[in-house]
């Protein structure tokens, strides 16, 4: 049976032993109709002219985790910030962990979005929230229908979050292929402030395909910072969609660091409902072999007075392929923008391939908007220079290309993520950076 | 001081009328609408073609048949329908001309108000120009000086007739007719053109051109041209369009092939001012064009274009960068006002070593005009050392008007340097002032900036055309170009 077909019968036969409102359950049903018509993207449409999922769809997937399974804490001690106090919500082979997470709701609710769903009490919160930023494309849809499990996090008025939330998803490879559907709800309301890093692991090289969803909602003078790192095993795809829906005042960043993966296709959402918004893209990636990293980005501008920064840095090397979409939007309301996009790319082989379509598309005239797009190589006077002094050739290059990603980690916020993430680049890049930046 | 601003500007755009919107009352032969294999059939026997030229045709026309109309560009209009066209009209008169005075003064006094007149080219510039009033050439100059250096400059229904093997060979080897919709209908139903073969080693002593004009009422253009230079030649070929003012949509389907042999050089500059429709948005030409040129080793193929009428605009000059060290340019400026609608670009497709490519594009929009650039880069992955710069500049004026950048940068090879930028803005009120302070009219701070930001594009122009680029580009911008 063909995947879709697989998705959609099983759909029907959803248990429904989960009491949940009317409303969602009509949402779903909507969503799966969606999904039925449209299928899984093919390369024929614009926005997926680059990244084919023939080969992961034509995988047979088991939709839920047959057995209960827990992780010694030790085994995936290394995954996390161990060295950073946290709040928690792990999920492995997407069922919960509660001996791994450490939740809360004590003046604010980090929790499950299965709560969520199903408590009276978020109701409200649900009914106002819940796919309202989420577009209606296919594989959202997909993710929409069956939404039932993922992280959801609600900061209430003028709350700044004390220490940053790990969403940590493992996948086991214990049972056979598996695809698993998160799905994020993160609310931060007026003035509060939160940072949040999500990640997803596997555990050994069994494929697991991950469609997952995250809706961000920044009410006015809100600040979040949301980093992403993905760091799967060659066999592990990742479709990942993030909608930020921003109000007046709020500054969001989002950070994405792609090192691994077969297949890792980003969406990024960013909509801009009010004036004086600030919205940051920021992305590494450094691939090799045979893996596939493609980065679509959205900045909506509807509103005066707004920023956006993008900076996506790629390093390829092997026989990977590399893909950058991105696309600023300027409403005929939004004077007074200024958008900025940059993308630099480095292929290190000469099998790797990159495919970059900067896009602007401007309807306002009183705009400021740029973007650059770069391909080259590293500097041969410079890479020559350092060897002069000593420097092995592969240090040399590694610590070149150390240096062109790096501006991109100047703004993360979290210290011990940075640190993270320079010897994450560091073992990408075969080199030791006897550094601290 | 004057008090003219950027809103009187605009205002002006909103209201100019096209002045050169005029039609001249020429019988012609038509033949009824409508587009079947008879249709083709019956104009390649009116031209007197060979058998394989209407084998050719006919083979085209089939393909056209299974192909669907393109919608990918961003571009809103209503479908031309191909069975309510005329494909083929010729001025009755058939004319044979060895001197100007036996041209039909009607023609002659056409030409006046476009500011061209053929004399005045004649003596003053030195100019050959083809000719092409709805589709057959009428008139051919200077025939005789570029036949003893063994340029051939005909029309492309005489090549087929007097130079069969040249045609043959060459003719749909850059654009196929399998290439794309548009491509495929001209190649069933092309009427006339313009073709030119420089041999070896001889630099054209003279820019050629041609004028192309639509003419008559709902007959849609097919003009075909072919310009072949042969190793180490040059040549410098100019195209140039003005049709007069009618309210149907009018199709431009033009397929125009490159081809540049071993260390040859083709500069194409095209200045396009088609009727842009008034300003209601009523009426205009679709200009959808196909051209494209093929380098081989050392070989450099230039476009320049300059876009200011057509309704909508469809047209992306392109380079196949086959050839080692091979070159390719493409300098572009595109105005739109009112509700004109543009998609225009090029496509550099880097399959050779050391070879290299420039991309400068600039868009102006006003009105309610949507204006986009949409490009390709592709390096393939044999193309080691390959080279490109793009720029992508749009200027937009007033608030109802779009701007849009769509370039697609595909890289397979790791020696590739590529960088491209591109910027959106609009006349900054510090430039103005500053201006202003130092006692120019805001009317002239427009102008100069407006200039300055299209310069580098004009500059490309060859000499002879840099006056009639700037005389399309004032219908256009009057009062921003001073």
């Amino acid at each position: 049976m063909e995947l879709k077909e697989k998705l959609i019968s099983s759909f029907w036969g959803l248990d429904s032993s989960v009491e949940v409102a009317d409303h969602i359950n009509d949402l779903r049903g909507v969503a799966i109709k969606i999904f039925e018509q449209s299928g899984f993207p093919s390369k024929k449409q614009e926005a997926w002219k680059y990244t084919s999922l023939n080969k992961i769809v034509n995988q047979d997937y088991s939709l839920e985790s047959k057995s209960d399974k827990t992780i010694d804490f030790n085994q995936v001690k290394k995954y996390f910030l161990h060295d950073l106090d946290s709040y928690a919500i792990v999920f492995i082979d997407g069922v919960y962990s509660a001996h791994l997470s450490h939740t809360t709701h004590d003046g604010m609710d980090i929790c499950l979005f299965s709560a969520a769903l199903t408590k009276p009490k978020f109701r409200a919160i649900i009914e106002n929230y819940f796919n309202k930023a989420a577009s209606k494309d296919s594989m959202v849809s997909l993710n929409t229908a069956f939404a039932s499990e993922g992280a959801f996090v609600h900061i209430p008025k003028h709350k700044a979050v004390e220490k940053p939330i790990q969403i940590i998803h493992f996948s086991t490879g214990h049972d056979s292929t598996m695809l698993l559907q998160p799905r994020n709800l993160i609310i931060a309301d007026e003035n509060s402030q939160v940072q949040i890093i999500e990640r997803h692991q596997s555990l050994n090289s069994h494929p697991v395909f991950t469609n997952s969803v995250t809706e961000i909602f920044g009410e006015r003078r809100s600040r979040i910072d949301y980093y992403k790192v993905q760091n799967d095993f060659e066999e592990a795809s990742l479709i990942d969609h993030t909608f930020i829906k921003q109000e007046a005042e709020s500054h969001c960043s989002v950070h994405t660091f792609s090192f691994g993966g077969k297949l890792i296709r980003n969406n990024l959402n960013f909509s801009q409902n009010g004036e004086r918004i600030e919205s940051t893209l920021k992305g590494i990636t450094i691939i090799g072999e045979k893996q596939h990293v493609d980065h679509s980005t959205l900045v909506n501008h509807k509103a005066p007075n707004c920023e956006s920064h993008q900076d996506y840095k790629g390093i390829f090397g092997d026989q990977s392929t590399g893909v950058f979409n991105g696309r600023i939007m300027v409403d005929q309301l939004a004077q007074k923008t200024n958008a900025f996009q940059s993308n630099n790319n480095i292929l290190i082989s000469d099998k790797a391939t990159i495919n970059t379509k900067p896009q602007l598309e401007i309807f306002a005239d009183d705009v400021k908007c740029s973007h650059g797009c770069t391909v080259g190589q590293l500097d041969e006077d410079a890479l020559f220079y350092m060897r002069t002094r000593g420097i092995p050739k592969k240090e040399a290059q590694g610590l070149l290309t150390y240096a062109f990603a790096n501006n991109v980690l100047e703004s993360v916020q979290i210290p011990e993520l940075k640190q993270r993430i320079n010897k994450l680049i560091a073992n990408k890049l075969g080199v030791n950076i006897g550094f601290n930046l | 001081m004057s008090k003219y601003t950027e809103d009187d500007l605009r205002e002006e755009l909103k209201t100019k009328e096209y002045e050169y919107g005029f039609y001249t009352d020429i019988e012609s032969d038509t033949i009824p609408i409508g587009l079947s294999e008879e249709v083709v059939k019956t104009i390649s026997k009116k031209k007197g073609e060979p058998a394989w030229m209407t084998d050719w045709r006919l083979e085209a026309f089939r393909i056209w048949e299974v192909m669907k109309e393109p919608e990918w560009a961003n571009v809103n209009y209503v479908k031309p329908d191909f069975q309510a066209i005329s494909y083929y009209s010729a001025p009755n008169k058939k004319p044979k001309y060895n001197s100007l005075d036996e041209v039909d003064p009607e023609l002659l006094a056409t030409f006046k108000k476009l500011g061209i007149s053929l004399d005045e080219q004649k003596k003053l510039s030195g100019v050959a120009m083809d000719v092409v009033i709805d589709s057959v050439s009428v008139a051919t100059t200077f025939k005789k000086t570029l036949s003893e250096k063994g340029i051939i400059f005909c029309s492309i229904s005489e090549a087929i007739q007097e130079h069969p093997e040249l045609v043959k060979k060459y003719i749909g080897s850059v654009v196929p007719r399998t290439d794309n919709f548009y491509a495929a209908l001209n190649s069933a139903v092309f009427s006339d053109g313009s073709f030119c073969y420089i041999p070896k080693g001889v630099k054209c002593p003279m820019e050629l051109s041609t004028y192309f004009r639509i003419n008559q009422a709902g007959t849609g253009q097919f003009e075909r041209t072919l310009v072949i230079a042969d190793k180490e030649s040059y040549v410098s070929y100019l195209e140039g369009c003005t049709a007069p003012s009618r309210d149907e949509n009018q199709l431009h389907a033009a397929v125009v092939e490159l081809i540049a042999l071993d260390e040859a050089e083709i500069k194409y500059s095209t200045v396009q001012n088609w009727y842009p429709g008034n300003a209601e948005g009523q009426g205009g030409v679709y200009n959808f064009v196909t051209k494209r040129g093929l380098c081989e080793k050392r070989a450099k193929i230039s476009w320049t274009q300059v876009e200011t009428g057509s309704a909508v605009t469809w047209k992306y000059p392109s380079c196949i960068l086959k050839g080692d060290y091979s070159v390719g340019e493409f300098y572009s400026i595109a105005v739109t006002n009112n509700f004109q609608q543009a998609d225009t670009g090029t496509k550099m497709i880097h399959l050779g070593k050391h070879t290299k490519s420039t991309i400068i594009s600039k868009g102006i929009s006003a009105g309610k005009s949507q204006n986009s650039y949409r490009g390709l880069v592709q390096i393939s992955s044999r193309a080691d050392q390959a080279r490109n710069f793009s720029q992508c500049d749009s200027l937009l004026m007033g608030d109802e008007c779009g701007a849009h950048t769509f370039p697609y940068i595909e890289v397979k090879n790791n020696t590739a340097k590529i960088e491209h930028e591109a910027t959106t803005s609009k006349i900054g009120e510090d430039q103005i002032f500053y201006c202003n302070q130092r006692g120019i009219a805001t009317e002239k701070a427009i102008a100069l900036i407006v200039n300055g930001f299209s310069k580098e594009v004009l500059n490309k122009l060859p000499m002879e055309f840099a006056v009639e680029a700037q005389k399309l580009l004032e219908i256009s911008l009057e009062g921003s170009v001073g």
